[in-house]
C-alpha cells in the first residue's frame, strides 16, 4: 500500500510543479538556516575532552585583600603563583597542572624562514597525559625537567610541519628567544574547543604551537598573554609575578571520583583557612570546584551572537512551516473531488489521511535534502568568516541524521493539519457538487 | 468596498486565513527586531574613536631575546621612523584603540573608597596624544619634562610620586563628575592622586570588554615606554602615503634592529574594520535572513492566492455575470489581502514587542523604537499587495461566460 500511495504522492506533486517546488522551497530555506546555527552551536557548546571531562576541574580560591570585599561574591578566574605552587605541590589530585599562556619568537635553524612569534603554553608535566594529547613523535616532559627548569620543548604538529618538514624532530634543537630548547615531543593533531584550560586568549582559539615548562618560562622571562588581576593598588612588578599579589594562572586538577572531588573541596577550605591563619589570605574561605563543563557553562563561552542566530534560524523555520501548512492545506483542498471519489470507492478515512501523509512526507523529504545542500552551502559561509571559532563548523553525522529527521518531522507535523482537514470530505457531498 | 461580503467568504477558509494571518504576524515580528538588531550594529561600527583614523599606521614589532639597552634602541628606533618621508608624528605607544589589547586600572575618587568608581584603561607614550591626532578640548598637554620611564615608575615609589597629572577623556570626566568642570579634579589609582591637567574630546579603549557604554572611559599618563615594555610604533602621515609609509616603517625597523620580528603592520582602516568584523557578519547575515523571510512570506500569498482564484472561478465568473466590473474583482481579492495583512500586523506588532522584551533581557538590547512599528506595517501592506496582484489579475481575467459552464 505504501508503494501506491507514494506514485500518487509523486504524481500529485507533479501535476502541480510550482506549489510543490514552493513548498519544497520553503522547507529547504528553513532547514538550511536551522541546521547552519545549530550545527555552529552543537559544535561549540560541545564537550572539549568527551570521556575526560567530568574528571576534570578547576579549583578556585579567593586570596584577596579585604579591599571591596562582598560576602557571596565569586572568587578570581585564575590563580596565583604562590596558590599554584602550593597547590601542585601538596599533589592531592591525581594529576595536577599549572598553566598560563604566551609568545615566544621562535628562530628556525634555516635561513630561509624567518624568526617569527608562535602562540605558546607554560605549564607543568601532567598537562599532556592529564588532557591525553595524542603524540605524534616523542612525548611530554617530566616532573623532573619541571624541577630544572629544564630547556625542553613540545612542538604542535603544524608547527612541526612548518620546521622539519613533519619529521621526527624528538632531540633536535630549537632556539627561541635566544635560547636552545630541546625538542622532546611532538603532538597529533589536537584542538580541543572551546579552548577550556585558558579561556582568555579567545574561548576558541587554535592549538598552541609551543608547550614549555612553566618554570623554565618564567626564569627566563618569556613574553605571556593573557589577564592578570591585581590588588592591593600598587602596580606590580613585572620581574617579580611570583610574589605579587596578582593571579594570572589556569590550575586544573584530575579527580577520577566524585567523592575525591569532595575531599579535595575539604582540602582546599582546609589551604584557605591556613593561609588565612598564615596572614597570606584576608577573605573568610571562599573555594569553587567547578568541574570542566561546569567551568565553561560558568563562563558563557558560547558566543550571544551564535545563540541569537540560532533563535532567528527557529524563528525562520515556524514561518516556513506555516507557510507550508497554508499551502499543503490549499493543495489538498482542492483535491477533495478526487478524495470524494476514493472515500466512494471505498477508501477508509485512515487510508485516504495516510495517502496525504506519505505526500506530505516525500515534500519533507525532497525539502531536507535541499535543506542539506543549503545548510552545507551555510557551513561553508560560516568558515568564511573571520570568527575564531568559524574553523570549526563542520556537520557531525549525528547532525546529519538530526537534519532529515527535523526536516521529515517538521512537514509531517506540518501535513497533519491539512490532511486530517482532507479527509473529512463527505464523498457524497463531492460527487454531487461535480 | 464592501468588506463584509470578505468576511463571509473567509470565515468559510477559517484555517487558511488563519494560517497567512499568523505567517504574517511571525514575519512581520522577526523582521522588525532583526532590523533593530541590524541598526544596532551598523551604530555601533560607527563608533568614534577620536583619533585621527585616516592618517594613522602601525606597525607592531617585537626585539628578540634580552632587549639590551631598550632606551636607547627606542629613541633610534623613533629618530629613522620620523625621517620617512611623508611622516608628520610617530610614537612608540603601549595600546591603540580597536585591537583589543589594553592596559586597564580601577580608578578612585577618594583613596577611602573600598571598591573602585570605575574601570578605565590607561595610555602610555611620548608624542602619543599628538600622533593619534585626539582634539584637546581642555587644559593642556604634557610638557616633553613631564614624561618619566615606565619601566622607572614600576620599580621606583619615589619616581611614580612625581607622575601627577593625567590627561583624560570628555567621557570619562562627565562620567566621574557629571555636570562639573573636571580640570584640575583629583583620582586615585593607588594612594596618592594625580589630577586632571587636560581633557581631549574623545580616545576609544582598545577592548570593550566592559561593553560598549565605557568605550570613551580613557585616561593618558606621561609614561615614557621603550621597546622592552611596549610594542606598537603608531606614524600619522596623509592618507595617500599610508601604504607607502607602512612599507617603509617595517624596513626602517627591521634595518634598526635586524634581530626583530614584525608582527603586524596595518593602516588604522584596516584595524577598525578587523575590530567591527564580526558585527559586519551578523549584520550582513540578519539582512540576509530578513530578506529570505520577505521572500517566503510573500511566495506563501502568491501561492495561497492562486488556490482561492481557483477555487472560486465559478463564483467570480457569476459575479462577473451579474456585472461585476474587473476592477471590482481585482479590488475584492486585494481588500481581502489588505484585511489579512492587517490582523496579522496587529498580531505581529504584540509579537514584535515580545520578542524585544526578550531580547532586552537576555542580550541586554534596548527597546524598540516606537517607529518600527508603522513602517514594519507599511512594508508587509506592500508586501502582500504586490504579491497578491497576480493572482488576484488572474481573478479579474476570469471570462463571465464561466458561470455558464459546468467546471
Amino acid at each position: 500500500m505504501f508503494g501506491y500511495y507514494l506514485d500518487l504522492a509523486l504524481r500529485s506533486l507533479r501535476r502541480n510543479k510550482a506549489l510543490t517546488a514552493l513548498m519544497v522551497l520553503a522547507i529547504a530555506l528553513g532547514i538550511g538556516a536551522c541546521m547552519t546555527t545549530l550545527t555552529v552551536l552543537h559544535v561549540l557548546s560541545g564537550d572539549p575532552l568527551p570521556g575526560r571531562s567530568a574528571q576534570l576541574y578547576y579549583p578556585q580560591l579567593d586570596p584577596r585583600d579585604m579591599d571591596g570585599y562582598q560576602p557571596g561574591e565569586d572568587p578570581p578566574a585564575q590563580v596565583s603563583w604562590t596558590d599554584g605552587m602550593n597547590l601542585l605541590r601538596a599533589g592531592r589530585a591525581h594529576r595536577q597542572a599549572l598553566m598560563t599562556g604566551g609568545a615566544v619568537p621562535v628562530q628556525p635553524a634555516q635561513s630561509a624562514i624567518e624568526p617569527f612569534f608562535e602562540d605558546a603554553r607554560y605549564t607543568t608535566a601532567d598537562f599532556f597525559p592529564m588532557f591525553g594529547v595524542p603524540m605524534l613523535y616523542g612525548r611530554g616532559w617530566g616532573p623532573a625537567d619541571d624541577q630544572a627548569h629544564a630547556r625542553v620543548a613540545v612542538l604542535s604538529r603544524k608547527l612541526n610541519q612548518k620546521l622539519f618538514e613533519g619529521r621526527d624532530s624528538t632531540g633536535q634543537t630549537l632556539r627561541m628567544n635566544d635560547v636552545a630548547f630541546r625538542i622532546v615531543g611532538v603532538m597529533d593533531d589536537w584542538r580541543p574547543s572551546p579552548h577550556f584550560y585558558d579561556l582568555n586568549n579567545g574561548s576558541y582559539s587554535g592549538q598552541e604551537g609551543v608547550y614549555l615548562p612553566l618554570g623554565t618560562a618564567f626564569e627566563l622571562k618569556l613574553g605571556r598573554n593573557g589577564s592578570t588581576d591585581c590588588w592591593g593598588g600598587k602596580p606590580s612588578d613585572p620581574d617579580h609575578m611570583d610574589t605579587a599579589p596578582c593571579v594570572w594562572l589556569q590550575f586544573w586538577a584530575q579527580l577520577d571520583t566524585p567523592a575525591k572531588a569532595a575531599a579535595y573541596k575539604q582540602f582546599l577550605v582546609h589551604y584557605s583557612q591556613e593561609q588565612k591563619a598564615l596572614g597570606r589570605f584576608q577573605r573568610p574561605p571562599n573555594v569553587r570546584l567547578p568541574d570542566l563543563m561546569g567551568w565553561l557553562d560558568y563562563n558563557k563561552v558560547v558566543p550571544g551572537d551564535v545563540r541569537l542566530q540560532a533563535w532567528l534560524a527557529l524563528g525562520f523555520l515556524l514561518v516556513c512551516l506555516v507557510n507550508t501548512v497554508g499551502l499543503m492545506l490549499a493543495k489538498f483542498l482542492r483535491r477533495s473531488g478526487e478524495l470524494g471519489v476514493r472515500r466512494a470507492l471505498g477508501a477508509s478515512r485512515r487510508e485516504v489521511f495516510v495517502q496525504l501523509l506519505v505526500e506530505s512526507g516525500v515534500i519533507g523529504l525532497a525539502g531536507g535534502c535541499a535543506g542539506l545542500l543549503l545548510a552545507l552551502l551555510g557551513l561553508w559561509l560560516v568558515r568564511k568568516q573571520p570568527s575564531d571559532y568559524a574553523a570549526l563548523a563542520h556537520l557531525d553525522p549525528a547532525m546529519l541524521l538530526a537534519t532529515f529527521l527535523l526536516a521529515v518531522g517538521a512537514t509531517l507535523l506540518a501535513g497533519l493539519l491539512p490532511a486530517w482537514r482532507a479527509c473529512q470530505v463527505t464523498p457524497a457531498l463531492q460527487l454531487k457538487s461535480n | 468596498m464592501d468588506i463584509l461580503p470578505i468576511l463571509s467568504t473567509l470565515r468559510r477558509h477559517k484555517i487558511t486565513a488563519l494560517l497567512l494571518v499568523l505567517e504574517i504576524a511571525l514575519t512581520c515580528a522577526i523582521v522588525c527586531n532583526a532590523v533593530f538588531l541590524i541598526s544596532q550594529r551598523l551604530d555601533r561600527m560607527k563608533m568614534q574613536s577620536g583619533v585621527a583614523e585616516h592618517e594613522l599606521v602601525e606597525v607592531q614589532a617585537f626585539g628578540i631575546g634580552k632587549p639590551g639597552d631598550a632606551k636607547a634602541h627606542t629613541q633610534e628606533d623613533l629618530l629613522a621612523l620620523r625621517q620617512i618621508p611623508g611622516v608628520k608624528s610617530v610614537a612608540l605607544v603601549n595600546e591603540v584603540p580597536f585591537t583589543n589589547s589594553s592596559w586597564n586600572s580601577g580608578i578612585k575618587l577618594d583613596p577611602k573608597q573600598t571598591q573602585a568608581t570605575l574601570n578605565a584603561t590607561m595610555y602610555y607614550g611620548e608624542n602619543a596624544l599628538e600622533t593619534f591626532g585626539t582634539q584637546l578640548i581642555a587644559g593642556r598637554l604634557f610638557n616633553s619634562d613631564e614624561f618619566v620611564d615606565f619601566d622607572a615608575i614600576q620599580r621606583d615609589e619615589a619616581v611614580r610620586r612625581k607622575v601627577t597629572g593625567v590627561i583624560i577623556t570628555r567621557g570619562l570626566g562627565e562620567k566621574l563628575w557629571p555636570g562639573q568642570d573636571p580640570l584640575g579634579k583629583p583620582i586615585y589609582l593607588a594612594d596618592q592622586p594625580v589630577r586632571v591637567i587636560g581633557v581631549v574630546a574623545g580616545l576609544i579603549r582598545p577592548s570593550l570588554f566592559n561593553g560598549d557604554a565605557t568605550a570613551q572611559w580613557s585616561m593618558v599618563f606621561p609614561f615614557r615606554v621603550d621597546t622592552g615594555n611596549a610594542s606598537r610604533f603608531v606614524l600619522r602621515t596623509a592618507p595617500a602615503d599610508r601604504d607607502r609609509v607602512l612599507a617603509a616603517a617595517a624596513a626602517e625597523l627591521r634595518r634598526t634592529d635586524p634581530h626583530r620580528v614584525i608582527l603586524d603592520k596595518k593602516t588604522f582602516d584596516d584595524i577598525r574594520a578587523d575590530f567591527f568584523q564580526d558585527d559586519r557578519a551578523m549584520a550582513g547575515l540578519l539582512l540576509g535572513v530578513c530578506i529570505a523571510l520577505l521572500v517566503v512570506t510573500a511566495l506563501g500569498i502568491v501561492g495561497l492566492g492562486s488556490f482561492w482564484v481557483a477555487q472560486r472561478r465559478r463564483t467570480i465568473g457569476v459575479r462577473r455575470a451579474l456585472g461585476a466590473t474587473r476592477g471590482s474583482i481585482l479590488r475584492y481579492f486585494q481588500t481581502e489581502n489588505f484585511l489579512l495583512a492587517t490582523i496579522g500586523i496587529a498580531l505581529g506588532m504584540v509579537l514584535a514587542y515580545g520578542i524585544n522584551l526578550f531580547l532586552m533581557l537576555h542580550y541586554e538590547l534596548p527597546r524598540l523604537p516606537a517607529y518600527y512599528f508603522p513602517v514594519g506595517a507599511i512594508a508587509l501592506w506592500l508586501i502582500g499587495q504586490m504579491a497578491v496582484l497576480g493572482p488576484a489579475m488572474r481573478a479579474a481575467a476570469v471570462p463571465p461566460v464561466v458561470a455558464t459552464r459546468s467546471v
